[in-house]
């Protein structure tokens, strides 16, 4: 290990040691930030959702957008494996279907960075037990 | 750098540790590797997360999920039904013991709801033996600051006016014995950190050693620094083997980033600091006793003044401070004196850790702001009495506190407010009582411990505790007189004003608190010869009610001295002379057959 030598050296270290526990802190309060939750029952791992989900993690992290990441049991949405629920802070979850690494891309780019509805939807059209 | 996706922190406490969470982690290691997730899931041991009752504990990050009491057994379920597969494992989830719900998120627990967490702010987040995470978390950014950018008195100001005050028990404002040993003109000068943590039931010393022992490193730099020291030594009894190991580490990985040592931060400054093993002697966490056994003498206290402040160890100003009281350093000054002024009541700002102990359903560590009432801390936080049974006393401050009753349940916690009702803070240990402790023999409990503890050095503590101690004994035994309770008094007071130091000034504590809260329990055992919780065995009586006996044999066939007779279907006796009064008869007795009087 080297030495830190001064103030401004020891807050740079912070800041990369921050990176490496950014998801314990933002998992603290899930509800400001951006929570991903990525369907990884046997479906949506055979459809490539396990590399959907590392889309997510990497590209976030290079775009500095803080956010939490997940992975949660089958959606019901089978046929269109990989599924991803996307929820911005303060507003409604949305599903988005067949999530490629180009849809993932898209969805960052226009959904979560801008608030832009993409293409790709799934409608929710059930209600669940706390409805 | 690897990305993990997921992070598993597991509690790495010395109770969380006593019930297998190493081979937990080790196995949690072994299938995430089996299974080629090793870059992908973290396993991170971690420091105490404070829900002891209920451990070893699990959090999985990121979506919060909080596991209790998970055994090696679980390992194989977690892993392939939650970090595989995504779904969180129900059975191992805390159960809301009032609304039967479970709860997946800690913060939906009631024992953790109403805390703020400063002291332990890292307990249970980082691992304690990496040093980056501690610096993630601002560590060290305030020893950077005041070294770079403020002057000793800055800092000082800064400690002064967030009005901490001595965790350890007294109180004393912390700002102020800064103030105090820095103005004491001398070449050499020493902050010792007080790790000699000895109430029975308090832990909340060891755990932030064993969770965050930066924490404490990085407060005793600061302290050498506005006081003129150059040398920091940790007392910390040799019981606490994992907090000793865990400061060892810290040390070493401070020294290599050059965070403590020589010209720390290219300022100039140099600061070390060692350990020094207490053998945990009691009488030690007195500050001139624990001066003298670092220095290698006997530890018993001397007379103050002179104050550790002008003369202290090796007859050199020293400055001791309590482990929670560092703790609190590094975050007030990184977060400001006014925001910590802002928490707890008029003259005891910030929080404290309290060790919840005794009869009490969520046993652990939680740390509350001052001016919380003793309702929330043993109710809400606490979960309220174990097996619904009616709560009578809570004893603070140790062996050095009193007990206080339902009628102080609701006053805010504060330094003063527990002194004026009779008790004190002292470390924060708070031992829980229900309806069947017996009152004579909590005070004969304490009173045991302190002559234990006692060095022997003035007679009012080593000759009157033991006397006082035989009064109780005989008392509890019902063999007590009539004039008894007055004795027990007027030696209680003469001790507290004659004896040297803390130790016997306040060991009568116990005996005087729980006499003017409960006396009619010390008079029903000296008048009425009966203990009314049941406890004094020397004081009950079992007897078969001959009318309800069926003769089943059930007490004969249970009773562990033969002490009971009788012919099958006819009623059974006692026999009185041989009844060791353990009260299996009555516990397996079906037919209510059975009385204590």
């Amino acid at each position: 290990m080297t030495k830190i030598k001064s103030l401004a050296d020891l807050r740079k270290m912070k800041e990369e040691a921050q990176s490496k526990i950014k998801l314990r802190e933002n998992s603290t309060n899930p509800d400001q930030v951006v929570q991903v939750k990525v369907g990884m029952a046997t479906c949506g791992i055979a459809s490539g959702a396990k590399d959907t989900m590392k889309y997510f993690v990497e590209e976030l992290e290079q775009e500095a957008i803080d956010a939490v990441v997940t992975q949660t049991g089958c959606m019901g949405y089978c046929y269109a494996e990989p599924t991803v629920e996307v929820k911005l802070p303060g507003k409604e979850p949305l599903v988005y279907g067949h999530v490629n690494k180009e849809k993932v891309h898209e969805i960052i780019d226009k959904y979560i960075k801008r608030g832009e509805l993409v293409d790709g939807i799934i409608p929710v059209s059930f209600k669940t037990i706390d409805d | 750098m690897t990305d993990y996706k997921m992070h598993l922190l597991i509690c790495g406490g010395t109770g969380c540790k006593a019930s297998e969470s190493d081979e937990i982690k080790n196995r949690l290691n072994q299938l995430i590797g089996d299974l080629g997730l090793a870059d992908e899931v973290q396993v991170v041991l971690t420091g105490c997360f404070g829900f002891c009752e209920k451990g070893p504990i699990i959090k999985v990050l990121p979506d919060n999920t909080f596991y209790v009491q998970v055994t090696p057994n679980d390992v194989v379920e977690i892993v392939e039904e939650h970090i595989v597969k995504g779904r969180p494992v129900k059975r191992l989830l805390y159960t809301d013991p009032n609304s039967a719900e479970q709860i997946s998120d800690s913060k939906g627990m009631d024992f953790y709801k109403k805390q703020i967490r400063i002291a332990l702010k890292n307990c249970g987040f980082i691992n304690p033996e990496n040093i980056d995470e501690y610096i993630a978390r601002d560590g060290y950014q305030a020893l950077g600051k005041c070294l770079s950018e403020l002057t000793p008195e800055e800092v000082i100001k800064e400690v002064k006016d967030s009005g901490l005050r001595g965790r350890g028990g007294g109180g004393f404002p912390t700002g102020l014995k800064w103030e105090i040993t820095k103005n004491v003109e001398n070449d050499q000068k020493y902050v010792v950190c007080n790790a000699d943590e000895g109430d029975p039931g308090a832990f909340m010393d060891r755990s932030i050693l064993e969770g965050d022992p930066h924490s404490v490193l990085e407060a005793m730099a600061i302290c050498g620094y506005c006081i003129g020291a150059d040398k920091g030594l940790v007392y910390i009894r040799a019981e606490y083997p994992l907090a000793i190991q865990r400061l060892k580490i810290a040390i070493k990985q401070a020294e290599e980033y050059g965070l403590i040592g020589d010209d720390i931060l290219g300022t100039g400054f140099n600061f070390h600091i060692e350990l020094r093993y207490g053998a945990g002697a009691f009488v030690c966490g007195e500050e001139t006793a624990l001066i003298h056994s670092m220095e290698g003498l006997r530890g018993e206290p001397t007379f103050k003044p002179p104050f550790p402040s002008v003369s202290g160890y090796m007859g050199k100003p020293t400055n001791v401070n309590n482990v929670e009281t560092f703790a609190n350093i590094p975050v007030i000054l990184n977060k400001g004196a006014e925001w910590f002024s802002k928490i707890g009541t008029e003259k005891s700002k910030g929080t404290k850790v309290f060790a919840l102990a005794g009869k009490i359903n969520n046993v652990g560590l939680i740390e509350v702001p001052m001016g919380t009432t003793l309702r929330e801390v043993i109710y809400d936080i606490g979960g309220g009495i174990k097996d619904g049974k009616e709560f009578k006393a809570v004893q603070t401050g140790g062996p050095s506190g009193g007990c206080l009753t339902k009628d102080s349940l609701d006053i805010p916690i504060d330094y003063d407010n527990l002194l004026a009702s009779g008790s004190m803070m002292g470390s924060g240990g708070m031992i829980v009582m229900d309806e069947s402790d017996c009152m004579v023999s909590i005070a004969k409990f304490y009173l045991d411990f302190t002559l234990e503890e006692s060095c022997g050095k003035c007679t009012p503590c080593r000759v009157g505790n033991k006397r006082l101690y035989e009064l109780l004994d005989k008392i509890t035994q019902g063999k007590g007189e009539e004039q008894d309770i007055e004795k027990l008094k007027d030696l209680s007071v003469v001790i507290k004003d004659t004896a040297l130091c803390g130790l016997g000034q306040t060991s009568p504590n116990p005996v005087l608190s729980t006499i003017s809260n409960f006396e009619h329990e010390y008079k029903a055992h000296v008048h009425d010869g009966k203990c009314p919780a049941g406890q004094c065995k020397s004081l009950l009586r079992y007897d078969i009610v001959e009318d309800l006996c069926t003769g089943c044999t059930l007490c004969f066939r249970n009773c562990p001295v033969g002490a009971i007779s009788g012919e099958r279907r006819a009623p059974h006796f006692i026999d009185q002379t041989l009844c060791i009064k353990c009260g299996v008869c009555f516990e397996k007795c079906k037919f209510n057959a059975i009385t204590l009087t």
